[in-house]
């Protein structure tokens, strides 16, 4: 049975050729469904119209994709993924391959400005609740990407097969064999030899070139579906599909395109504009996107004086350092005091009963002397922690409002607090371990723990301000 | 066949059976691939014994040979030296060696089978850096009443000259010794021992 034949597509705007355009858009709408998914998702899909400039950075982590992908495909023309030749073919890139170098350079700028773009457009979701139902899963899907991203980041990071490679690899693999039981034969599993080596190397090319890019473009098209699905937020945090006129458009909402798409034009200008002037004029970010010991060829006998992560994994990388055996008496104390104020706050028997049978088990592996787990495997542990928990975040908060522009100085003082604890750890993740840095970590460690854990609490006992019942501008 | 007259019991077995069987299947086509991942038969054949010579290593200084593509380290450890590792039973977190980190016949007070020469592999055992050899008696940023030994730059882990860990760092062993022995006075050789000979 042959379906209704759609209506005809009218396109204007090209003069003489109108005609000509509007038969083959027909052509094609009739075979594919061109014209509804150009409706659905640019020209009639409305995006709240009080868009402010943290809603530059999800178009722009596009783009950095993009970038990295087509970056990326002419790398690989010229790299060799062997222990043998990696470093010489990346500094033939740069030396004889004609403009390897501006190449190799976008691509290794791309990967900070990533972050430094999901760090913002993170920071928007905090700020805006953009979290919050029903976009619960928009940013369980925005997670994901991070996630993906880091793992990304962390196999690219291998390929050029320098000092800081080699040695950034061998602790993070080494990370599972603190895994009890299964730790050394999954860490052997990850790296295909008892060291870092040749088969390391190739399979880290395989995830990096193949797998990962695959993953990370599903994972991007499932957060832009959930997102046109339930509509964009916006900085006063308001449903705009409350208002509606009479055709069912949002009385505050305007067309993605031409509105937006032409926005966001000025925003890659922009971005462009600082990204190449990183690209030509401080490629190496004075050792943050490049690190030095990275241009010496990797030697397994002999770890380089100094090493530390790029600066996106830094403040992982100190809560990792954070937890040292006598730590853990103050994270026990920590579990214990968080039991304490569910069982205080909680009329839920069940609840109650949960919480402390959990938490004494939690204490008894930190410091129940024969039955402990060691404190390596709590960094390990602590340090993934600290990834996932973002995951809980639309659970966690439990304000009236979402929008950090109507919660009251409770929610304001956190989401400072947090943001300023981040950066310290992520300096101190930079930095030789020191007696001082060792504590500051730790405090930042409590902190940063204690901004997602408390937030029940905290988001409750607010004094939050009215949300208004339309956008303001 | 109209909706009722499904037999939905046997629908619900079939499905059931259906999923389970796709299921192992998957699971087994996983097989191949997560096994083409171990180790190749070629590099569990690597890592043969190494020779080294001894006679020519200077007391209180250290030489490094590759052995299964990890660094060991052989110290020519002075009486001075020896002396720091006893001051330092008390600064270390397993000062007699209990846990198995070195064959039988290295479970003693210097953790060798001679006092003079120590022979252990340099790879921290918290996240596998190679530790930098501090070797002078003096004050560092890390410890100001440093005696000498191993400054581990990736987590900050100490380790006197003994290999032995000190308390309260990030690494929770002591340094491994490998199985190793004398071949003359000043011939070793590391990756093999009387057991196995």
């Amino acid at each position: 049975m042959a379906a209704t034949p759609k209506e005809p597509v009218n396109f204007t705007g090209a003069g003489p050729l109108n005609a000509p355009i509007s038969g083959v858009l027909t052509w094609v709408d009739q075979r594919f469904p061109l014209m509804s998914l150009w409706r659905d998702h640019l020209s009639q899909y409305y995006a709240p119209k009080n868009f402010n400039f943290w809603y530059f950075f999800g178009g722009l982590a596009m783009l950095v994709l993009v970038i990295q992908i087509v970056t990326g495909i002419f790398l690989v023309m010229h790299y060799k993924p062997s222990a043998a030749e990696a470093f010489a073919s990346v500094e033939y890139i740069m030396r004889d391959v004609p403009m390897g170098w501006f190449i190799r350079y976008m691509h290794s700028t791309g990967a900070s400005a990533f972050f430094i773009v999901i760090y913002l457009h993170m920071f928007r979701g905090l700020m805006y609740g953009s979290y919050r139902q029903p976009r619960e899963l928009i940013w369980i899907f925005g997670m994901l990407i991070y996630l993906c991203l880091m793992a990304e980041a962390f196999f690219g990071y291998l390929l050029p097969w320098g000092q800081m490679s080699f040695w950034g690899a061998q602790v993070i693999i080494n990370l599972f064999d603190a895994l009890p039981l299964i730790g050394p034969d999954l860490s052997t599993w990850i790296r295909g030899d008892f060291v870092i080596s040749d088969a390391t190397l190739n399979r880290f090319f395989a995830f990096h070139v193949i797998a990962l890019p695959l993953v990370l473009l599903g994972l991007v098209a499932a957060h832009i579906m959930a997102l046109h699905e339930v509509g964009s937020n916006n900085p006063d945090g308001v449903e705009i599909k409350k208002h509606k006129d009479s055709q069912g458009r949002p009385l505050d909402g305007i067309p993605f395109h031409p509105y937006y798409t032409v926005k966001d034009m000025v925003g890659v200008v922009v971005f462009l504009f600082l990204f190449f002037m990183v690209v030509f004029f401080a490629p190496e970010m004075g050792g943050y996107f490049l690190e030095y010991n990275n241009f010496i060829p990797a030697d397994p006998l002999k770890t380089p004086a100094h090493i530390a992560p790029v600066w996106y994994f830094t403040p992982y990388y100190s809560i990792l350092r954070a937890i040292t055996e006598d730590f853990m008496l103050v994270l026990a104390i920590g579990v214990a005091a968080y039991v304490v104020l569910i069982w205080l706050t909680t009329r839920d028997q069940r609840v109650k009963f949960a919480a402390s049978v959990i938490g004494l088990v939690v204490i008894v592996l930190m410091i129940g002397g024969p039955l402990a787990i060691e404190a390596k495997v709590w960094g390990v542990a602590m340090m993934g922690a600290a990834t996932l928990i973002f995951f809980l975040l639309p659970w966690l908060d439990r304000s009236p409002v979402r929008s950090i522009r109507y919660k009251g100085p409770l929610s304001k003082a956190a989401l400072s607090i947090f943001v300023i604890v981040f950066l310290v750890l992520g300096y101190y993740g930079t930095q030789t371990v020191t007696p001082a840095g060792t504590i500051i970590s730790q405090i930042g460690t409590l902190i940063y723990f204690a901004f997602f854990l408390l937030m029940p609490w905290y988001s409750v006992m607010d004094k939050t301000k009215p949300e208004p019942d339309r956008v303001t501008m | 066949m109209s909706e009722k007259d499904t037999n939905q019991g046997k629908r619900q077995f079939l499905v059931a059976a259906t999923t389970v069987a796709g299921g192992v299947a998957a699971g087994a086509a996983a097989v191949p691939f997560v096994a083409s991942m171990l180790p190749s038969e070629r590099a569990k054949a690597a890592g043969a014994p190494v020779e080294v010579d001894l006679s020519t290593l200077a007391p209180g200084e250290r030489v490094t040979v590759e052995w299964q593509g990890k660094p060991v380290w052989i110290v020519r450890r002075t009486e001075e030296m020896l002396k720091t590792i006893r001051a330092n039973d008390g600064n270390v977190a397993d000062p007699e060696s209990k846990r198995k980190m070195q064959p039988a016949y290295a479970t003693n007070e210097m953790r060798a089978i001679k006092d003079e020469f120590l022979v252990v592999v340099g790879i921290c055992t918290h996240l596998g850096c190679s530790p930098v050899g501090k070797f002078a008696k003096q004050a560092e940023a890390f410890d100001p009443n440093w005696l000498g030994g191993f400054y581990c730059p990736c987590h900050g882990s100490l380790f006197d000259l003994a290999g032995r860990v000190f308390k309260n760092r990030p690494a929770p062993d002591n340094l491994l010794v490998p199985p190793h022995k004398y071949l003359s006075d000043t011939r070793i050789i590391i990756g093999e021992d009387t057991k196995g000979a």
